[in-house]
């Protein structure tokens, strides 16, 4: 049965597609945005209207907090932080777009394969919330990984954030603990953003990336080299 | 409500493809023309210049020789036969036989070959660079178009054309309603580059350096011009009428009521194509293979779907 839960989880399949083949980084935070707010909406497409009538306080709550902070607050702020940190898009990913495609697709078979094997669905939930809910934390795990602006991972991480969500949600609306886990998680987006706002970080952040230190292993080489030669000159 | 009755219905609707295929493509000008504050050319243009180019002889270069001469009306040939493959609404066609899918991509291909074959024999450098970029792209979204059939083929147990297109009632919307949404998002970005249209190729431009499709017509004229653009036209109705019958439930019963959302669907997705040529631009060369793998993506998710939740949909 094809329930608006399962179309929106569709939606947010193909989003989390879309984001990983997109180098804009405008672009990047309007899929995200578009994410949010579905993310926002999905609690309210589970609800069951017919029998439990008008929802309940917590989940109108969830689905406020997740349509506003995720589909609006958060992709302001990212905005204002690419506007900041003059980021526009991403030209040297770690991992071609073409590639990124391939691999979350191949991961996201493993998903549904794996879903398959292991989990049954909690009746009354969506069967397709686990498999989406794991592509959608793989590819935002695979943004955060393959490339290397810090605005783009900060995006990765949210995707990343909106899986646990959509897992939280799709298994079980009432258990709250796992939303207020992920609000916890957009606390912690909300800092990422702020930093790059903050230190106009528009590249890498130079200590977790070990191509930096290559880098810098050339540079020394070169002053050597520098010295070396200028002593021959002398 | 005989067999026979059926037939003459959907022969019926196979000669109003044939005469209002150009129809299409001034529905589409038309709506770009309006988007850009235009008046644009009138709706029957494309009948105009047909009966135009009719009437002209064509001219031959002493280069080419005679696949030049034949291709032309070889791809017209090929594409009037995959009209023939195709239900007219919810009518079974009556020519249809099992595996008969296979047939429509190979008519495709067959068209597309014919055409290639005659860009490279005027021996001219923009005709053999469309070739290859229509080679590189179609290759590309001739998988994608066989992924599609292979998940219709799953959800609907038929290995005709028209039988997998017709067997898609409510109920297979209501039961695989996510598979068949992401089949049809599939289908519709190979429409968009089997038909040379925005953001694949720009059927606009005069730009050699740019364009596709164009570049390989370059050097035909007169009554051979009209066959290509008249085979182009029909292959955009081919195509519509396929995403159309896919989207819409067959509604058991009444007939009319089918033909007449069949029609209005159509021309539906002939106005949104020529949305999307307006508020797109084409996109970079490298980009175009990007945006076919993320079709086939899609389609090979409808595929999963269907494994997953195929069974269902069958009870």
């Amino acid at each position: 049965m094809t329930h608006i839960s399962e179309i929106i989880l569709a939606v947010l399949l193909l989003i989390d597609l879309a984001l990983v083949a997109s180098s804009r980084m405008l672009h990047c935070i309007h899929l995200a945005a578009l994410h949010g707010l579905l993310i926002g909406l999905f609690p309210l497409a589970m609800w069951d209207f017919q029998h439990n009538g008008i929802p309940t306080l917590g989940v109108l709550l969830v689905a406020l907090i997740g349509g506003v902070i995720k589909g609006a607050l958060l992709p302001r702020l990212l905005r204002h932080a690419m506007d900041h940190a003059k980021v526009r898009r991403e030209l040297e990913p770690l991992v071609g777009y073409a590639g990124s495609l391939a691999i979350v697709l191949a991961l996201s078979a493993l998903a549904f394969y794996l879903w398959i094997r292991t989990g049954v669905a909690p009746a009354g939930t969506p069967v397709l919330a686990a498999p989406v809910a794991f592509t959608t934390m793989i590819s935002g795990l695979f943004i955060v990984m393959a490339r290397k602006k810090a605005l783009t991972q900060v995006v990765g991480f949210l995707i990343f954030e909106n899986g646990i969500t959509v897992f939280g949600l799709g298994m079980a609306v009432e258990c709250g603990l796992l939303v207020e886990l992920g609000i916890l998680l957009d606390v912690l987006v909300l800092v990422f953003v702020m930093g790059i706002a903050m230190f106009h970080i528009s590249r890498e952040f130079s200590h977790i990336d070990a191509n930096e230190l290559t880098h810098l292993n050339e540079l020394d080489e070169d002053e050597a080299d520098d010295s070396g030669e200028s002593e021959v000159k002398a | 409500m005989s067999e026979k009755y059926f037939s003459l219905l959907w022969i019926v609707n196979l000669l109003a493809a044939l005469v209002l295929s150009p129809l299409l493509i001034g529905i589409i000008n038309k709506t770009k023309a309006f988007f850009a504050g235009r008046k644009g050319p009138r709706l029957l243009q494309l009948y105009y210049d047909l009966n135009k180019l009719l009437k002209k002889s064509a001219v031959y270069s002493t280069s080419s020789g005679s696949v030049f001469k034949l291709a032309p009306w070889g791809t017209l040939a090929a594409t009037v036969l995959m009209l023939f493959l195709l239900p007219a609404g919810c009518i079974v066609s009556p020519v249809a036989f099992a595996g008969d899918l296979v047939l429509f991509i190979y008519l495709a291909g067959i068209g597309r070959m014919l055409t290639v074959l005659a860009a490279m024999e005027t021996a001219s450098a923009f005709e053999g660079m469309g070739s290859s970029r229509e080679c590189q792209f179609s290759m590309l979204a001739e998988g994608v178009l066989l992924t599609v059939l292979a998940a219709l083929v799953m959800l609907t147990g038929s290995f005709t054309l028209s039988g997998c297109l017709t067997a898609l009632d409510p109920k297979s919307w209501l039961s695989g309603g996510t598979a068949m949404l992401f089949l049809a998002l599939a289908f519709y970005l190979v429409m968009l580059c089997e038909n040379c249209r925005i953001p694949v190729d720009d059927p606009e431009t005069h730009l050699e350096l740019t364009m596709i499709h164009e570049a390989m017509i370059l050097d035909n004229s007169g009554p051979d011009l009209a066959a290509i653009h008249y085979a182009a036209a029909l292959k955009l109705w081919v195509f519509l009428a396929f995403l159309s019958t896919l989207l819409l439930p067959n509604l058991c019963g009444g007939i009319g009521l089918n033909m007449v959302l069949y029609y209005l669907l159509m021309l539906l997705l002939c106005i949104s194509v020529g949305v999307v040529e307006s508020i797109m631009a084409r996109y970079r060369f490298l980009k175009v293979p990007q945006l076919l793998a993320g079709a086939f993506a899609v389609a090979m998710f409808a595929i999963v779907l269907v494994a997953i939740f195929g069974k269902e949909a069958v009870k």
